[in-house]
């Protein structure tokens, strides 16, 4: 029981914080939700023995998404008129709890491996779980971790695009 | 290089300078084609006195189709059948050549009207010097392309592309007969080529082939008389026979020289032509040479009686050659193909000159053809009287005419052809009195008489035609013409025509004294029932008579069957025409309208209504899409827990 | 010691939750952010399975997982932005662009 109870923790807190970034009436709240929900996902990482990406996470996630989010929700006027909710919200709902029930269904019935004893990896045998990666990454995926910085980039320049607006683009 | 080749080469040059350069000789056109005709005319001339003494040759030109074992070359195979068949093609060809410059003086297709009986002359050339069934096949298409080319000359009139029509798709009857019997040529004998199939004919005189086969059954016939009927049928088409006859008499819609050229002297020929050049195999095929017999016969009497009573003058020559062409036939059947080819020579020297006699006639009444409406005419045009007074007589077989000859040889030929031969001669004699009767009555109603034209014309505005006699270009054709239809078969006679193409054609067996009558008492009695018609002739129309009107009521149904040309033309109207538009009109309201289109129409109107029916799903909200797209994924997950665990 | 299985819950309840969200939310704001809890519940099961079978792959894909999310987010605000100028509102409604 001991051993479960940090994930009962950040899990259940984890869970807590998603329904209360759907429900909540107010734009700046959902993200304060959202922002418990990467804080108790980074204590799940670190349960699983991934350090390296719960630092990640606290960092990208909590620290600059988060932020701009936060940014965007303060810049513009984001109070919605009306509802809060869409009409299809009871079929949403419906859908949801059928959701809910198959997939319980499969983790009930699936049969999962059990924890298998630690064997090292097979590339990098002694290092640690940031030098791991680290190794990995600049080896064996070195193509997508590329790729992926071509995408940050062209994120980048859309971004920047986009925002500037049309009259940025004339002056121009 | 042979200079027969020029002789097909040079109206094809006229044909394609005239034809591809039309626009610029406005007129012209007669400077290059005419030349070009008149050599050919030479060359071919010469060739033929050569022909005489010099032996048969086939000039090989080039390689065709060359498959497996199929090998068709064009070749000019010159031996004495197409050397005196050249000979009477290319005079007739270069003198309406020469006629057309004066008849069809200021007409809008003057130069195309050269292009194509330049190119008519080449085809026909070329039929005649093929030396294999396939290049025969196919200037005996091309020779009908020009046919429906001509008679469509002036395409705006209706009568005229009704004709043409009714001209190409009669004779399509025809040449898909011909064309089934290249096919089952080639397959019986491995060739198409003439020296290859006639050695081979014994070799399969007992052959039979199961025309049935395709439908289970059995029905074998001798292959060689089926391949001869197959053939003939082509014949039928182009030598206008019974049945597939009425696009003869129709085709006269065309101008007068190509009825001269084409529907009297040369193309229609073309069919006793391929007949005598397959002699061999219609000597080895006895029921179909009886097939071709009787065919002839029966168009030779049927012809002539439809002759007698049409106001048409272009049309009365017309059926007088349908109903000679039925004599050659019918001669042909019998075996005596050198007889059907003399008649063919005289007959085309004789009605030549008859069409473009008829042609100066109704040129010089601006365009008349009623005989009713004519009259009295020996007056005005005396050069056209006499010289039709000659082909008339000619035609009547009055001697010393070459009709004479011609048509003589040929009922003492069938007369010494045993009991079949002893029929079809007795309606030979009695198509000859028909004959006689009704050239007469045109050349009475014609030449003779009061003048019909006059009157008539008074009612529009008082200005009556006034006849003229024609230009010297269409004079000259017409006096040529008649001095060969004096002398040809005076000729023909004397220098032994038989003996000459008995080469290719060789003489039946005769029996002098068969049946009892001698050859000159034969001849007598020919000549007596030409003599016979021509004086009926002259009883009913040269003088003021009432025997016609009064035959015509009496004997109204008789009168009115060859008025209306035995009803023919009702018959396949009938039979075909009315039928096919009864199927078309079933197909067109029935099946195309009622399944066709409904099919199509109800897919239109499917996908249209559900179009409009899925309209309404395309809201535009994005989180709409998102919904559909869960319900998606969960459904495949739903699916697959349904299926594959439980 | 946890069961993988809880895990895997986990992370679908998680995913279900965010999805629940994208669909009912009006506040487009709040729809992206929905999306991000969605990637999240992912990425945790990523990180359980790297953890349980000893392959550190799990984690690189996490890594990956984490920086389209951030290009995501910088598109995804610029477009809100650059829509919000358009028709100053930010309800998912009044946008049916998709619509000819």
């Amino acid at each position: 029981m001991m051993q479960q109870l940090p994930f009962i923790y950040f899990g259940g807190m984890a869970l807590v914080c998603a329904l209360l970034v759907v429900i909540s009436r107010v734009a700046i709240y959902s993200a304060m939700a959202l922002l418990g929900m990467f804080v108790h996902v980074a204590g799940l990482f670190i349960i699983l023995d991934a350090p390296f990406l719960a630092g990640v996470q606290l960092l990208v996630y909590a620290g600059a998404i988060l932020v701009l989010y936060l940014f965007v929700v303060m810049l513009l006027n984001v109070h919605s008129r009306g509802t809060m909710l869409q009409r299809q919200t009871p079929w949403a709902i419906i859908l949801s709890l059928l959701a809910v029930g198959e997939l319980g269904y499969l983790v009930l019935t699936s049969h999962f491996y059990p924890k298998l004893p630690a064997i090292p990896h097979p590339t990098v045998p002694t290092l640690g779980n940031t030098e791991t990666i680290g190794m990995v990454l600049y080896t064996q995926y070195l193509f997508p971790f590329e790729v992926a910085s071509v995408v940050l980039l062209i994120a980048l320049v859309g971004a920047i695009v986009m925002a500037r607006g049309r009259s940025g683009v004339r002056q121009g | 290089m042979t200079p027969i080749i020029f002789i097909p080469l040079l109206p094809l040059i006229g044909f394609l300078v005239v034809g591809i350069f039309w626009p610029f000789f406005k007129g012209k056109g007669h400077f290059i084609a005419v030349p070009l005709m008149i050599g050919s005319w030479v060359i071919a001339t010469s060739e033929f006195f050569k022909s005489f003494t010099n032996p048969p040759n086939v000039t090989f030109v080039y390689d065709w189709i060359r498959s497996g074992h199929l090998d068709i070359g064009i070749s000019l195979q010159y031996d004495h059948l197409a050397a005196i068949m050249l000979f009477m093609v290319t005079t007739v060809a270069m003198l309406v050549h020469l006629y057309t410059i004066g008849y069809m003086h200021g007409d809008s297709g003057y130069d195309r009207f050269f292009s194509y009986i330049s190119l008519f002359s080449f085809s026909m050339i070329m039929l005649v010097l093929s030396n294999n069934l396939v290049e025969m096949f196919i200037f005996w298409e091309a020779v009908g392309l020009c046919s429906y080319l001509l008679i469509v000359h002036w395409y705006e009139r209706r009568p005229s592309w009704l004709a043409a029509n009714k001209a190409f798709i009669m004779n399509r009857v025809g040449d898909f007969g011909f064309l089934l019997g290249i096919f089952l040529t080639y397959s019986t004998f491995g060739s198409v080529s003439f020296a290859e199939i006639f050695p081979a004919i014994s070799s399969h005189l007992h052959q039979t082939v199961n025309i049935a086969s395709a439908f289970h059954g059995s029905m074998n016939i001798p292959v060689l008389d089926l391949i001869a009927l197959l053939l003939f049928l082509g014949a039928v088409g182009k030598s206008a026979q019974i049945p597939l006859h009425p696009w003869l008499p129709d085709a006269m819609e065309g101008p007068t020289p190509i009825s001269a050229l084409i529907h009297a002297a040369t193309m229609v020929t073309a069919g006793i032509f391929m007949i005598a050049r397959m002699n061999p195999l219609y000597n080895a095929a006895p029921f179909a040479a009886h097939v071709v017999a009787w065919t002839g016969g029966i168009t030779a009497i049927v012809a002539a009686t439809i002759a007698l009573t049409q106001p048409d003058i272009k049309k009365i020559i017309a059926y007088s050659t349908m109903s000679q062409l039925g004599y050659m036939v019918m001669v042909c059947g019998l075996g005596g193909y050198g007889a059907g080819i003399f008649h063919l020579l005289t007959h085309g020297a004789f009605k030549a000159l008859l069409f473009l006699g008829a042609g100066s006639v109704i040129h010089s009444l601006s365009g008349e053809q009623d005989v009713f409406r004519m009259g009295g005419l020996r007056k005005y045009i005396g050069l056209t009287f006499v010289t039709m007074l000659i082909g008339s007589l000619a035609l009547s077989g009055i001697p010393p005419f070459a009709g004479y000859y011609s048509k003589d040889l040929i009922l003492v030929t069938a007369y010494q052809q045993g009991p079949l031969g002893q029929i079809l001669w007795m309606i030979g004699v009695l198509t000859a009195v028909l004959t006689a009767f009704y050239s007469f009555r045109l050349m009475f109603l014609v030449f003779g008489g009061k003048e019909r034209f006059h009157s008539d014309q008074a009612g529009h505005g008082g200005h009556g035609i006034h006849p003229h006699e024609s230009p010297w270009t269409m004079t000259v054709p017409l006096v040529l013409l008649s001095i060969a239809a004096v002398v040809a078969g005076w000729a023909g006679e004397h220098y032994g025509v038989l003996e000459y193409l008995a080469q290719e054609l060789p003489i039946p067996h005769q029996d002098p004294v068969a049946g009892g009558m001698s050859d000159s008492a034969l001849k007598g009695l020919s000549v007596g029932v030409g003599v016979l018609g021509i004086f009926v002739a002259w009883a009913f129309y040269g003088r003021e008579s009432s025997i016609p009107g009064s035959l015509a009521k009496g004997l109204s149904f008789f009168y009115k069957l060859s008025l209306y040309k035995w009803y023919f033309d009702e018959l396949y109207d009938l039979v075909f025409v009315r039928s096919s538009f009864l199927i078309g009109r079933l197909f067109w309201q029935e099946l195309d309208k009622g399944v066709i289109d409904e099919t199509v129409n109800g897919v239109a109107a499917f996908f249209r209504n559900s179009g409009l029916g899925l309209r309404r799903y395309q809201t535009g909200q994005l989180q709409n899409y998102a919904m559909v797209m869960a319900i998606g994924v969960f459904g495949l997950v739903a699916f697959y827990l349904v299926f594959n665990r439980m | 010691m946890v069961p993988l299985s809880w895990y895997v819950a986990l992370s679908a309840f998680l995913f279900i939750t965010g999805l629940v969200g994208v669909l009912i939310r009006r506040n487009i704001v709040v729809v992206l952010l929905c999306i991000e809890i969605m990637l999240n519940a992912v990425n945790v099961n990523f990180v359980a399975f790297s953890d349980y079978l000893h392959l550190i792959d799990g984690q690189i894909f996490v890594f990956f997982v984490i920086t389209v999310a951030a290009a995501e987010v910088a598109i995804g605000l610029g477009i809100i932005i650059s829509l919000f100028r358009l028709k100053e509102s930010v309800n998912m409604d009044d946008y049916n662009l998709l619509k000819l």
